[in-house]
Parts: C-alpha cells; structure tokens; sequence
C-alpha cells in the first residue's frame, strides 16, 4: 500500500489536523490545546502590536514558531486590499510564504466574498505566496481556484464559528473528487464526530478553532479531534462497507443448534 | 521632538530617532514583528537606517491567536 502523506506545498505533515489559536482563555491554554491537537500547523492573526504594554505576552514565547508551523490568516479582512497588505507584513515578519487567504463578505454570515478572494489568490501566487484559500462550497469556484495555483481548497462545512458541521456533504465530495491539490474543511465544524465525518468523506484535512476553544474542556476536546481526524482518515483509506436494505446474520446459519 | 503616528496614536519621539531606536525604546524583538510606514512595508535590513520624520505614520503588527 502507498505510504499515506499529507502534502501542502511540497512540505509533509504528518498531522492531519490544523488548529486555529483564537478565542481561548489564555495563551497557555491555547498552546496546551494545541500540544494535545497533535497539529503541526496553526492559524495566527496578524494585528497591531499593543505599545502601551511592554509586558503584555505574546503568541510566539508560548507556541514556538520553530516548532509549528504558523500559517498566517487574512480573517477581519473584507477585501483583497487589506488581505494581501495583512499576508505581507506576515511574510516580512519571517519569511511565512504558506499563507491563509479569507476574505469575508458578510458580517453576520462570514460567508466568504469570491470574486475577492479569485483577485486575491491570483496576486499573491504571482508574488510567490503559497495560498490555502477559504471559500464557498461551489465546486465551479474551487476548481476555479486550483486553476490559478491555490495550493489547497478550503472550503466551507457552515458559517465560521456556528458549530453547525457539514451541512452540504455532496458539495463537498464533489470538490474532493475533482481537486488535485488538498482540500481542507475549514470552519463550522462543531464537534469531534464532524471532523470524522469530514474525514470519511475524502477531505485532507480539517480547520478546527472554536469547537475546540469554546468546548467547556478546550485541551480534552484538542485531544478528541485528534483521534477523530485519524479515526475518519483510516476508515477513508479502509473503505466502508456496502449499505444494505436488509439484515445480514454476522454468524452462520450452517451448524446451529 | 518629531510627531508621529504609532499604531493609530499620537506619540513624540526624539530627532533623528531610526525605527531601530524606537523598536528597542518600546522593547520590541525584530524577528516577531514588521513595520510599515505611510503604507510601505520597511525590509528589516532598512531600521537602522531609517530616520523617522514628522508625520510619519508606523505600524507594527506581530502575530495572535487566530482562527
């Protein structure tokens, strides 16, 4: 059997799960969350430093750079001016080519705007960036994005942050059957479960940031989507059984009593 | 004295101050951060460098937790 690797931009990763690193209560839970995620990529907001502050903390002397890899994100961003200002600075902070692209076009939806997000993926390919790109679940689109060098397609499960999980499997397993490059659910995933399902149905890769954050127990719930990625990947690559309209016995008939 | 904008506030600096200077006034370590100034993003080859003038307008971001 072929060696099973998950490959972005030419780098592997042994994990296949990336965790976002917003909305928790403290830096060391996050980076113990992420420490029990199992995850070898993290998302990271790039913001204005806090100057009346000096000792305020910050991200990188809890979660080392070295060690994980930060994949920058555009989120806050609602059009390709900001978002591509925002990767790069990220890229001069040191040198982060693999970047995230979101750009939103609604506020309560967070849906994400795609003929924003199609200019800015063709700028930041020219410019060397190499682009996972957050966007709708339109197969049309995500081909679309392939065609211009996104190096992986991100697409939706439901709105950012709902907890809602996949809400349109056909959609996506339409995208993972075309896609060539890797196709990673990034947001809406609620609990460990959705991520197997994810999984199951063919994805590379899963985006987790709230369900894990916003779970009463961030750092067991980490853990649980780690074995859930792994357990949805296996049964993938195992390949399920076929669905029955009937009974099947598990034990023979032959030789009973 | 030289006025400049920092990261949306008003602030006074010394003449002459470089963007190195005002890095380390406000202890900032140069590989977590990136400078822009007046739009443009400053190489990290150019702080010492470069002198800050009235009016100038800084930002310097670094990264935090996001999803």
């Amino acid at each position: 059997m072929k060696k099973d690797v998950f490959k972005i931009a030419n780098k592997i990763f042994k994990s296949r799960l990336i965790v976002g690193t917003g909305k928790y209560k403290d830096f060391k839970e996050t980076a113990a969350a992420v420490k029990n995620s199992g995850a070898e990529i993290v998302t990271v907001a790039v913001r204005r430093v806090n100057i009346l502050d000096k000792k305020k903390p910050i991200l990188m002397d809890y979660i080392n750079p070295k060690k994980i890899t930060y994949l920058p994100n555009t989120a806050g961003c609602f059009n390709s001016e900001d978002a591509l200002r925002t990767l790069r600075l990220a890229r001069e902070m040191g040198g982060w080519k693999m970047v995230k692209l979101e750009v939103l076009g609604d506020k309560k939806t967070l849906f994400p705007n795609m003929i924003e997000t199609i200019k800015s993926t063709k700028i930041l390919v020219k410019e060397g960036f190499k682009v996972l790109v957050y966007c709708s679940d339109d197969p049309l689109l995500a081909k679309k994005l392939e065609d211009i060098g996104a190096s992986a397609i991100m697409p939706l499960a439901s709105p950012i942050g709902s907890g809602l999980g996949i809400q349109n499997k056909v959609n996506l397993s339409l995208i993972i059957k075309q896609s060539k490059v890797p196709v990673i659910v990034d947001a809406g995933i609620g609990t460990a479960s959705d991520a197997t399902i994810a999984m199951e149905l063919g994805c590379d890769g899963v985006l987790i940031n709230s369900a894990i954050a916003k779970a009463k127990n961030p750092i067991l719930m980490a853990n649980s989507f780690k074995n859930a990625v792994i357990s949805g990947r296996q049964s993938f690559m195992a390949g399920r059984m076929k669905k029955e309209f009937f009974g099947s016995p598990s034990s023979p008939f032959k030789g009973l009593i | 004295m030289a006025k400049i904008q920092l990261n949306g506030k008003k602030v006074s600096i010394k003449q002459k101050l470089s963007i190195s200077d005002l890095l380390k006034k406000y202890k900032l370590d140069t590989s977590k951060i990136a400078v822009e100034i007046n739009g443009i993003i400053l190489n990290k080859t150019k702080y010492k460098k470069r002198i800050l003038k009235n009016n100038d307008k800084i930002e310097i971001v670094h990264f935090i937790g996001g999803g």
